[in-house]
C-alpha cells in the first residue's frame, strides 16, 4: 500500500505537475506522511536484506537518530544546548527495564514504550523549568553535570540494579507480526529484525510528529525565541513556555530512544550513558546542520558505522579492534572541528544551500513556484512558510530558512 | 574529631585542584568569551609529556617545567589557529568547537599514550603528616598543592592589578574595539590569554597526577567539577572561581567521606542547581543590564 502513495507524485502532465508541486510545498504534513511512507517501504526491504548483524547496528542506529531528532529541535530550532540528553535516554530505558523485568510480563509494547516517554516527560518538565532560566555555558554546565549525576543514580540504588544495570526479557514476537513478515519475506523474522522493525518504526513516528510541530506555529514561536528574545517577547511569545515546550519535546524523544536502546541491549546500566553518548548526540545535531532532521538520521547512520568501516580499513594497516575505534573517534573530533572551521551549517546546510541556489537559478527562468530544492524529507522550517522564497535570490532567502541559526547571526558564507 | 579533620583537609586539596582547573576556565573566559570544554585533554597531553620525560629518567622538576611550557605554547597554537576564526560568530560554534577538541585531544592521547594505567611519581612525600600520636590526613604533597595553587592565584592577580600587560589583557577583554584604538595588540592579548589559561590548566593536570595514576580519562571528573566550580563563582571572577572550587571541594568531601562516594555527582548537581536557581549568573557577578 505503500507502493500507490509512492508513485503519486510522479504524474505526467505539466500543470498536474505543478498542481502536486505546491500540494507538496503548501501542505507539510503530506510532505512528511508520503517521506513517512516511503521511509517504511524503504525499512522494510532493507531490512529483509541484511544480515541479523547489521541489523542490531541499524537498530543502534535507530535510537541513537530518534534521540539525536529531539535534540535538534530543541538546540537547531530553540537555541537551547543540552550536553545531558544522553542521561535523558537513561530515564526512558529504566523505564522500560524496570517494566519489562519479568519474562510473564503481558504488558504491551506501546503501553511501555509510552510510559518512558511519560516519565522521561515529568523529567524534561523538571530540568525544563531551571534551565529556561539558564543562558549559554550556564546551560551547558547544568545539562552537563546532569549526564554525569544520572548514571550515578542508577549505580546508587539497589533497585536499579547498581553497577551490573538491569537485565530485561524483550517479550515474545506476537502472532500476526510473524505472520505478516512470513508473508513478505517468506521467513520468520528474528528477534534482532524484529527489534530493529519496532525501533524504526518508531523512528518514522516520532519524526513524522517532530517534523509536523517544527514547521508548525510552535515550531515558528520556537526559531523567534532562538532567533530574538526580545522581540518574540515583544511579540506576545511567552518565553519560558516556548523554552520548557521545546525542552520537554526534546525530552520525550530521548525517552523514546531510550525504549528502544533498552528493547535493544536488554541490559540497562549505568555504563550506557557516559557522557560520550551525550556529546556524541550534540555532535550529531551540529554535523548534521543544526535544525535538520534529515541530517540527524544521515550522521546518526555514520556515526554507527564508522567505527566498523575504519575497522575494515584498520585490520588491513594492523590495527587491533581498541586502536581502530580509538581512530575513529579522533576521526570524528577532527571532523567536528573542521566543519565548524569551514561549513559551520553542517551537512544538512550544504546540501540546503546548493538547493536554494539550484532554485534560485530556476526561479529566473520561470514564474511558478519550483519543487523544494534538495531538502526533501520534512525536514525543519523549509523556506515554504516564506511567500518571498521562489522569486527571491540565495542570499534573501537564507536569512528565512530558520534551521540554520549557525548563521543568521553572522551571515557567514 | 580525626575523621572530620581529615575529610576537611581532603577537601581541602581537592578544592584547591578544582579550583586552579577552574582559575583557567575563568581566564579564558574572561578574554576572549569562550568556554573551553578542551581544557581537560589539553592538560592530560602535557601531563603525558611530563610523565614520558620522567620514565626516561630525565629529572622531575624539568619535566613539571617542560610540561607547563608544552601548555604554553599548545594553548598559544590552539587560539591563533583553531579558535580565532570562531571568535565573533554564535555561542554554540565555539562550544561545538571546543567539544571537537575535547573528543580530538582524548582520543588522540589514547592512541598515542595507550589507555594503560601509569603510576605519576610523587611531588613529595606521600605520608601523612604526624602531629603527636596521631597521623593527619595531609602530605608534604598536599601542602606543595595547596602552596601550587595560591602562588598561581596571587602571580595571576598581581599581573591583573599592577602589570601594565594585565591592565592591556583587561583592556582586551573587555572592550575590544576601544583597546584596539588606544593601541592595545588585542590578537596577541588574546593569545596570551589563552597561553595562560592553558598553564594553569596544565598545572592542575600534573598536581591531580602527582603521586596517582594516570589515563587519557583521568581528568574526566575534573571537567565537570572543575567547571561547576567556575560556574559557581561566575565565571567572571578569580576569586569566584578559587571560592567556587573550595565550596565544592568542601561539599564532595564530606558527602563521600560520611554518606557515599556515589552521591558525588547527585549533590554537584544539586549545589549547581540550587546556586543558579537563586543566581543565575552565579555568586560573583554584578547584576548587569541587559542590552536590548
Amino acid at each position: 500500500m505503500s507502493e500507490t502513495t509512492t508513485t503519486t507524485p510522479s504524474t505526467d502532465g505539466a500543470t498536474r505537475g505543478q498542481q502536486l508541486s505546491a500540494l507538496w510545498q503548501d501542505y507539510p504534513l503530506i510532505r512528511h506522511l508520503v517521506t513517512a511512507a516511503i521511509g517504511l517501504a524503504v525499512v522494510i526491504v532493507v531490512l529483509t536484506a541484511v544480515d541479523d548483524f547489521q541489523a542490531t547496528k541499524l537498530t543502534e542506529m535507530a535510537y541513537i537518530a530518534i534521540a539525536a531528532g529531539g535534540l535538534t529541535l530543541l538546540t537547531g530550532l530553540n537555541g537551547q544546548i543540552s550536553l545531558g540528553h544522553g542521561a535523558l535516554m537513561a530515564f526512558g530505558a529504566y523505564t522500560t527495564a524496570l517494566l519489562y523485568d519479568d519474562r510473564e510480563v503481558g504488558t504491551p509494547l506501546v503501553v511501555v514504550v509510552l510510559a518512558s516517554v511519560l516519565v522521561t516527560v515529568l523529567v524534561g518538565i523538571l530540568i525544563g523549568i531551571a534551565a529556561a532560566r539558564l543562558h549559554g555555558p550556564y546551560l551547558a554546565g547544568a545539562t552537563l553535570t546532569l549526564a554525569i549525576a544520572v548514571p550515578e543514580i542508577g549505580k546508587y540504588f539497589d533497585q536499579l540494579g547498581g553497577d551490573q544495570g538491569l537485565r530485561l526479557f524483550v517479550p515474545e514476537i506476537p502472532q500476526w507480526a510473524t505472520d505478516i513478515a512470513y508473508y513478505l519475506t517468506g521467513s520468520d523474522p528474528s528477534r534482532s529484525k524484529y527489534v530493529a522493525f519496532l525501533a524504526w518504526v518508531t523512528l518514522i513516528v516520532v519524526f513524522i510528529l517532530l517534523a509536523n510541530l517544527a514547521s508548525s506555529r510552535i515550531g515558528r514561536r520556537w526559531a523567534a525565541v532562538r532567533d530574538d528574545e526580545v522581540a518574540a517577547e515583544l511579540a506576545g511569545i511567552d518565553l519560558t513556555r516556548a523554552r520548557v515546550s521545546a525542552f520537554v519535546v526534546s525530552a520525550a524523544a530521548a525517552g523514546a530512544a531510550g525504549a528502544m536502546f533498552a528493547l535493544a541491549q536488554r541490559t540497562v546500566g549505568p555504563l550506557g550513558f557516559s557522557l560520550n553518548l551525550s556529546l556524541t548526540l550534540l555532535a550529531i545535531v551540529v554535523l548534521g546542520g543544526l535544525g535538520s532532521l534529515t541530517g540527524a538520521i544521515l550522521l546518526s547512520g555514520v556515526l554507527v558505522f564508522l567505527p566498523q568501516i575504519v575497522m575494515d580499513l584498520g585490520s588491513g594497516a594492523d590495527l587491533d579492534a581498541t586502536r581502530a575505534s580509538q581512530m575513529a573517534t579522533l576521526t570524528f573530533g577532527l571532523v567536528m572541528v573542521l566543519v565548524i572551521l569551514l561549513a559551520p551549517r553542517g551537512l544538512m546546510g550544504g546540501v540546503r544551500a546548493l538547493g536554494l541556489r539550484l532554485r534560485a537559478a530556476r526561479a529566473g527562468r520561470r514564474t511558478p513556484p519550483a519543487t523544494g530544492g534538495s531538502s526533501s524529507s520534512g525536514a525543519a522550517p523549509s523556506p515554504t512558510t516564506d511567500p518571498a522564497s521562489p522569486s527571491s535570490t540565495a542570499e534573501t532567502a537564507e536569512p528565512d530558512d530558520g534551521s540554520t541559526p549557525i548563521t543568521t547571526k553572522k551571515g557567514t558564507s | 574529631m580525626l575523621q572530620f579533620t581529615n575529610t576537611a583537609l581532603a577537601g581541602l586539596v581537592l578544592g584547591m585542584i578544582f579550583a586552579a582547573f577552574a582559575l583557567a576556565l575563568v581566564l579564558i573566559w574572561r578574554s576572549t568569551r569562550i568556554l573551553n570544554f578542551a581544557q581537560a585533554p589539553m592538560a592530560v597531553l602535557t601531563t603525558y609529556i611530563a610523565l614520558v620525560m620522567i620514565e626516561d629518567g630525565r629529572p622531575y622538576w624539568l619535566a613539571f617545567v617542560v610540561a607547563l611550557l608544552a601548555g604554553l605554547v599548545l594553548g598559544a597554537v590552539l587560539e591563533r589557529v583553531v579558535i580565532r576564526p570562531v571568535e565573533g560568530k554564535p555561542d554554540i560554534n565555539a562550544v561545538i568547537l571546543t567539544l571537537g577538541l575535547f573528543i580530538v585531544f582524548k582520543s588522540g592521547a589514547e592512541v598515542i599514550f595507550g589507555t594503560k594505567l601509569r603510576t605519576y611519581p610523587p611531588t613529595f612525600g606521600i605520608r601523612g603528616i604526624e602531629i603527636g600520636d596521631t597521623t593527619i590526613g595531609i602530605t608534604t604533597s598536599d601542602f606543595f598543592t595547596i602552596g601550587a595553587v595560591i602562588a598561581t592565584l596571587v602571580l595571576l592577580v598581581a599581573l591583573f592589578r599592577f602589570t601594565d600587560l594585565g591592565l592591556k589583557m583587561r583592556a582586551a577583554a573587555n572592550n575590544q574595539e576601544v583597546a584596539g584604538l588606544l593601541g592595545v595588540k588585542v590578537g596577541a592579548m588574546l593569545t596570551l590569554g589563552w597561553a595562560l589559561a592553558a598553564v594553569v590548566g596544565s598545572l592542575s593536570g600534573l598536581l591531580i597526577a602527582a603521586g596517582g595514576l594516570v589515563q587519557p580519562s583521568y581528568m574526566d571528573s575534573i571537567v565537570v567539577f572543575g567547571f561547576i566550580a567556575a560556574v559557581i563563582g561566575g565565571l567572571e571572577s578569580p576569586a569566584g572561581a578559587v571560592v567556587g572550587g573550595l565550596l565544592l571541594g568542601f561539599s564532595l568531601s564530606f558527602v563521600s567521606g560520611y554518606l557515599s562516594a556515589q552521591l558525588v555527582a547527585l549533590v554537584a548537581l544539586g549545589i549547581l542547581m540550587t546556586v543558579l536557581t537563586l543566581r543565575p549568573g552565579g555568586l560573583f557577578t554584578a547584576t548587569q543590564g541587559r542590552r536590548v
